[in-house]
């Protein structure tokens, strides 16, 4: 099959393209490793294996070469030749980062005509380089900046600033997101190869020829893409900048934090940039294992979110049956004698999308001592069979990083694309570089690849399940060596859910059954929130609406905010307590509001949808008077007399381990294997299934805001404007 | 693999050594000093009429293949396919002929590397026609006079490496020569000497016409083929080399008009034959395209190694006003080093010695410039024709050949500091060599060729300018 937007990199299917460097254990196990070969750089010598290019050997002896248009998880441009270095018996230098090494090759990365090349590249790229590093955005971490220091000349000869001057480019408007100073442009074009590779976006390119080659989106476009905020960083120059970020700060005034990031439900790992307890701005930080280095539009740019709609005063509702500021104390002690009053079988409490493993515990310990049961998620999923006994069934078992190894995904029920950002950005670097294929049962949405599509009928999965479906997925699923099956969280809402898990589950096993490789784990559960996970592991039932059913006379939010608990549905006499950090849906019903901490402002543990326990580190304090959620449950506890036992953090943590060692396993991920054992229990749950498999964020426009956070951000609301706006432009 | 790819760069490195200087550290590039005149032949030209390959370059005769095959054409081909790939290949070998292109790479070897064992991929050979280089019009007299020539080339070069289908990418210019092309193409395929089982000797082999938009750049191989394959014209990193991967992922060999068009008269007549022209490891007879101040500017078949001098006197009808009114002439088309006059009168037309005179034959275009000429706003123009042609991918073309574009419209006023044509040569040294393409390189050599050769002219400029308008705005910075 032909890639349209790669067939510049698949045409150059040879030594030069080399795979990217990530963990592959699957990969590697297939084939045998070919000799290496022995490369002297700088007279040192280092042995890689054959197609390795000359920057990767020289990095390998600890040697970097300068570069600018290479990026070692984009395909190979070549164009900036900032990476020239003379290699023996050549007779003009050679681009590293396209040169494949050869045996008993000799470069010379410090030589004079090595120094020369990188000095006359880089007084070419500062001929037409408006040198405005006072006003520009991207100073103190710009590669031309510090390459510049580094491989520069120390004087200009540019006499012709005194005649005709510097090239000049207008900017282009590329959406809320990213403000473009096209002057700047050095034209390594990894924007572009960003967008057509990874985002799966052809709309960046270059026009013009010569001095007078631009990059842009041909016509006036905004770039409409979940991972557009990726090219801000990957520009090594200040012509991509962030526009909320705009003229905000230096990145030498900043604070940087080392967090995780609890948007989506993968847990990506993020830096978070504060000066002066405000956060400042999101960048990825790289775990090979789940982001790489990239991050979604909504992770990145929705913190401006952290600073509105925020709840920083504890409140109650006075006798006009409005929300007023109160003290601690009252507010406390109003919770405490509303939980103590309430018969413990009355009392339900929810645990938010957001809401952390330590105050998930904290919450679910009180109610059991005050003698309730009734600790819910706001998610559904099927209690029926194994129901969330074993972790197996609501985790993405295959793990992120292998989904890249499969040669086959189906897809049921979930828009990846929007669900899980990155998810999808490794089934689309499946697709491309290993002709992985997918498969997607659901509405016709835009993956941003090619698929098949099955339809949209829940009766498919039961066909496929039996083993009765003559869809060609059921022959491209038996063959396939390592399929990949992923079902929607959302699919499970419905009264078929049950039953639809169970055939998947059936179907992931008879396909697990014919593997070779007996670790690969075929099953998969895409979670929709970050909280779900902790929350099932620690022992949440999920689904409010049996409880919900039977009349609760108290209704404890934790951050729950996703409309599922409304007053509608509510006893008149009911309490409502809400403890989180965003006056959102939860805080619009309370009686008692408690104001909690984001995930930026407290130390706290989340599980991605695979399992993997993170921490977040706190880079703020809490906004007024808000407190870290464990620690306002522990508060209450004491004066509902129930106190909990621990007294910090580390208390907290040991109570988790005691729950489940996986929730303090910081990094990791535990292996589920109980997957016959959870198809034996589900067995009896399998009935007809007719409906049809929606998914319900569709277009781009509907994934900016899902969450209290994002739908408290500006830039967010902005994000969807624009995308509306662009889809009334006829390109 | 990594053999074959060690042999593909092997070539490349001697192909890089003919281009000419390219080690970019040394100004005199003593390359084939080794050249020696084969035993016995010291004169070389005039060609002989009985020795012409190109019997209608003049297109007095019918250019159709009534008249083509009356010429000879087409003569007896499929015992020349029936011969097979070898026979081929080596015949080429034997005849030494070196690619008509500009780099001189020999062109059997260029053959020969298709015939690696086959893993599947169809392989293709794609003509250049794309002759843009300025002063150079010799494939468009091949094309629309005789394009017979060129088809019944692509079948046998076609045969000796194995391949599928022949591209040949036009010049979007060149309307007339693609319209006589397809006629003949389509007149060969009606008689059955391309298509299926061509010239009835089993093998099929199909001849596709691309007409490209007229950028200069598409002539570079690569991006020749990128602009078949629809996207932008924009040259390729190489390795991988387009033997290896080329157009649409298969190996692919890509030669000039005249190279095609040479070879079913090599294989008829006999490598040898050829090889009896020129000098050693110049061999064959070429078409010269002679161009400015002479009397009668033409295009000529002649022998490899003519002096320059009998070229333009014998063809030409001498420089405007006779040899002593010669300034300079640029031997190889317009990306080659200009030689002074003193030079031209006993420089011979061939690649080594061309090399040795610090220029290269490059297409054979040879402009001539007598004492009439601005040499420094000639050489400006040609600066601008390479800065509007750079595709603007890699930054030393991108922007060292516009920045050297901005200093030589200078140098013409002379409004500039002498101190500025070091730095003109330091910039042009810096791109050369430096780019992915020879793009860079063909804009850095004219302005090399003037500094070499003219720095007193410049210098008396600036003089002048500093003279009547004081001293240049450049003379700030020193």
């Amino acid at each position: 099959m032909l890639r349209q937007p790669l067939t510049r990199a698949l045409a150059l299917g040879s030594p030069t393209r080399l795979a990217p460097v990530t963990t592959r254990r699957y990969a590697e196990q297939a084939q045998a490793q070919p000799e290496k070969v022995e490369v002297f750089i700088d007279d040192q010598p280092v042995h890689v294996l054959p197609g390795t290019t000359v920057l990767q050997a020289a990095a390998l002896a600890g040697v970097e070469i300068p570069r600018f248009c290479y990026h070692e998880r984009l395909a190979v441009a070549g164009n900036c030749r900032m990476c020239l270095v003379e290699v023996e018996k050549s007779p003009k230098p050679v681009a590293a980062c396209a040169m494949p090494v050869m045996k008993g090759m000799r470069v010379k990365t410090n030589s004079d005509l090595t120094k020369k090349a990188r000095e006359g590249v880089m007084e070419f790229l500062l001929v037409n380089h408006p040198l405005d590093c006072p006003i520009c955005d991207q100073g103190g971490e710009c590669d031309l900046q510090d390459q510049s220091m580094a491989f520069g000349s120390d004087r200009s000869r540019f006499t012709d600033i005194h005649f005709s001057g510097k090239r000049a480019v207008e900017d282009k408007d590329v959406g809320p997101l990213i403000k473009t100073i096209m002057t700047r442009c050095i034209h390594c074009t990894r924007c572009i190869r960003f967008a057509s590779e990874v985002a799966g976006v052809d709309d960046f390119g270059t026009t013009g020829r010569g001095t007078d080659m631009q990059v842009g989106t041909y016509v006036e476009k905004m770039l409409l893409s979940e991972l557009s905020g990726n090219i801000i960083d990957l520009c090594p120059v200040g012509a991509l900048t962030s526009k909320p970020y705009s003229f905000a700060a230096r990145p030498w005034e900043t604070r940087r934090i080392d967090s995780v990031d609890v948007l989506d439900p993968l847990g990506s790992n993020i830096v978070v940039a504060t000066r002066t307890n405000e956060v400042l701005r999101i960048l990825p930080r790289t775990n090979e294992e789940i982001n790489e280095e990239w991050l979604s539009d909504k992770s990145r740019f929705a913190c401006d979110g952290l600073k509105r709609q925020r709840l920083v005063t504890p409140m109650l509702k006075d006798s006009r049956g409005n929300l007023t500021p109160v003290e601690w104390e009252d507010a406390v002690v109003a919770a405490a004698s509303a939980l103590r009053d309430c018969p413990p079988d009355k009392i339900l409490a929810v645990g938010g999308e957001m809401a952390d493993a330590e105050s998930l515990v904290a919450l679910k310990d009180l109610v059991n001592r005050l003698g309730g049961e009734n600790v819910c998620t706001e998610q559904y999923f099927p209690m029926e069979g194994a129901g969330t006994d074993l972790r197996s069934s609501y985790l993405l078992n295959t793990k992120i990083a292998n989904v890249e190894d499969a040669d086959f995904v189906l897809l049921i029920g979930t828009n990846v694309r929007f669900e899980a950002p990155l998810l999808n950005a490794r089934i689309r670097k499946a697709f491309i570089h290993k002709e992985t294929d997918v498969a997607f049962i659901g509405p016709k949405v835009d993956l941003t690849y090619e698929y098949m599509h099955v339809g949209d009928s829940a009766s498919l999965v039961k066909d496929l399940a039996s083993g009765t479906s003559g869809h060609e997925v059921m022959k491209r699923l038996q063959s396939a060596k390592r399929p990949v099956v992923i079902l929607g969280a959302d699919q499970l809402k419905t009264k078929e859910g049950a039953a639809l898990l169970s055939y998947t589950q059936e179907l992931a096993s008879k396909l697990q059954e014919n593997l070779q490789e007996k670790d690969w784990k075929v099953l998969n559960v895409l979670q929709r929130t970050t909280g779900q996970v902790a929350a099932l592991d620690i022992g949440y039932k999920p689904g409010v609406g049996p409880v919900l059913a039977s009349g609760p006379k108290l209704v404890y939010l934790l951050g729950a905010d996703a409309g599922v608990v409304t007053r509608e549905a509510l006893p008149k006499d009911v309490t409502v307590i809400y403890q989180g950090h965003h006056g959102d849906q939860g805080a619009s019903i309370a009686d008692i509001v408690l104001p909690g901490a984001a995930y930026t402002e407290k130390r706290a543990t989340y599980v991605n949808a695979e399992g993997r326990a993170q921490q977040t580190l706190p880079a703020v304090t809490p906004p007024g008077k808000a407190r870290e959620d464990w620690k306002i449950i522990r508060a209450l506890s004491e004066v509902c007399g129930e106190g909990l036992p621990y007294d910090n953090l580390d208390e907290v943590r040991s109570r988790l381990a005691e729950i489940s060692p996986a929730l303090v396993a910081y990094g990791n991920v535990q292996g589920n294997n109980y997957f016959a054992q959870a198809l034996a229990l589900a067995k009896s749950v399998q009935r007809p299934v007719s409906g049809k498999l929606d998914v319900q964020l569709k277009q781009l426009e509907d994934f900016f805001m899902t969450d209290p956070i994002s739908r408290a951000s500006p830039t967010m609301a902005k994000c969807v404007q624009a995308v509306l706006k662009q889809k009334q432009s006829p390109y | 693999m990594a053999g074959a790819l060690a042999r593909v760069i092997q070539g490349t490195k001697s192909h890089l050594g003919i281009v000419a200087p390219l080690t970019g550290v040394s100004n005199v590039p003593v390359r084939y000093q080794q050249t020696q005149t084969s035993p016995g032949k010291t004169k070389y030209g005039p060609l002989a009429d009985a020795d012409r390959i190109f019997t209608n370059l003049y297109g007095r005769h019918e250019w159709r293949l009534k008249g083509a095959m009356a010429r000879g054409d087409w003569y007896l081909t499929k015992n020349i396919l029936l011969k097979g790939t070898d026979w081929i290949v080596n015949e080429l070998k034997t005849s030494g002929l070196r690619g008509r292109g500009g780099a001189g790479f020999p062109t059997g070897m260029k053959w020969s590397f298709m015939n690696k064992p086959s893993d599947g991929r169809p392989k293709y050979l794609v003509v250049n026609a794309d002759e843009g280089e300025p002063g150079t019009c010799k494939d468009r007299e091949i094309m629309r006079h005789d394009p017979h020539k060129l088809i019944e080339g692509c079948l046998i070069a076609g045969k000796a490496m194995g391949a599928q289908a022949a591209y040949i990418y036009i010049r979007g210019e060149f309307y007339n020569e693609a319209s006589n092309l397809q006629v003949a193409i389509a007149e060969a395929y009606q008689a059955g000497l391309i298509g299926k089982n061509a010239c009835g000797s089993g093998y099929d082999f199909d001849v596709y016409v691309h007409r490209g938009a007229g950028a200069y750049i598409c002539g570079e191989e690569t991006a020749l083929i990128e602009s078949i394959e629809g996207k932008q014209g924009k040259p390729r990193l190489k390795p991988p080399f387009p033997a290896d991967v080329g157009l649409f992922g298969c190996p692919t060999t890509v030669n000039n008009v005249e190279t095609i068009a040479v070879a079913p008269t090599i294989c008829r007549r006999g490598g040898k034959w050829f090889a009896s022209f020129g000098r050693t490891r110049n061999s064959g007879t070429k078409l010269f395209n002679i161009s400015g101040h002479v009397n009668t500017p033409c295009t000529v078949e002649e022998e490899m190694s003519i002096p320059l001098k009998e070229l333009i006197e014998r063809h030409a009808g001498g420089v405007c006003g006779g040899w002593d009114n010669l300034l300079a002439i640029i031997p190889g088309g317009s990306s080659t080093p200009l030689i002074p006059k003193d030079v031209c009168a006993t420089v011979l037309m061939d690649f080594d010695a061309l090399v040795a005179a610090q220029t290269s034959l490059g297409t054979a275009a040879i402009i001539v410039m007598d004492r009439s000429t601005d040499i420094v706003k000639a050489i400006a123009r040609l600066i601008m024709f390479y800065k509007h042609e750079s595709c603007g991918q890699c930054t030393p073309c991108r922007e060292g050949v516009s920045w050297m574009n901005k200093i030589i419209y200078r140098f013409v006023e002379g409004n500039a500091s002498p101190k500025e044509i070091d730095m003109l040569w330091e910039i042009s040294k810096q791109i050369e060599g430096h780019t992915i393409c020879a793009l860079g390189d063909g804009a850095a050599w004219p302005v090399q060729g003037l500094i070499r050769h003219f720095r007193p002219e410049l210098e008396r400029r600036m003089a002048a300018y500093a003279a009547t308008c004081g001293p240049s705005k450049a003379e700030r910075l020193y």
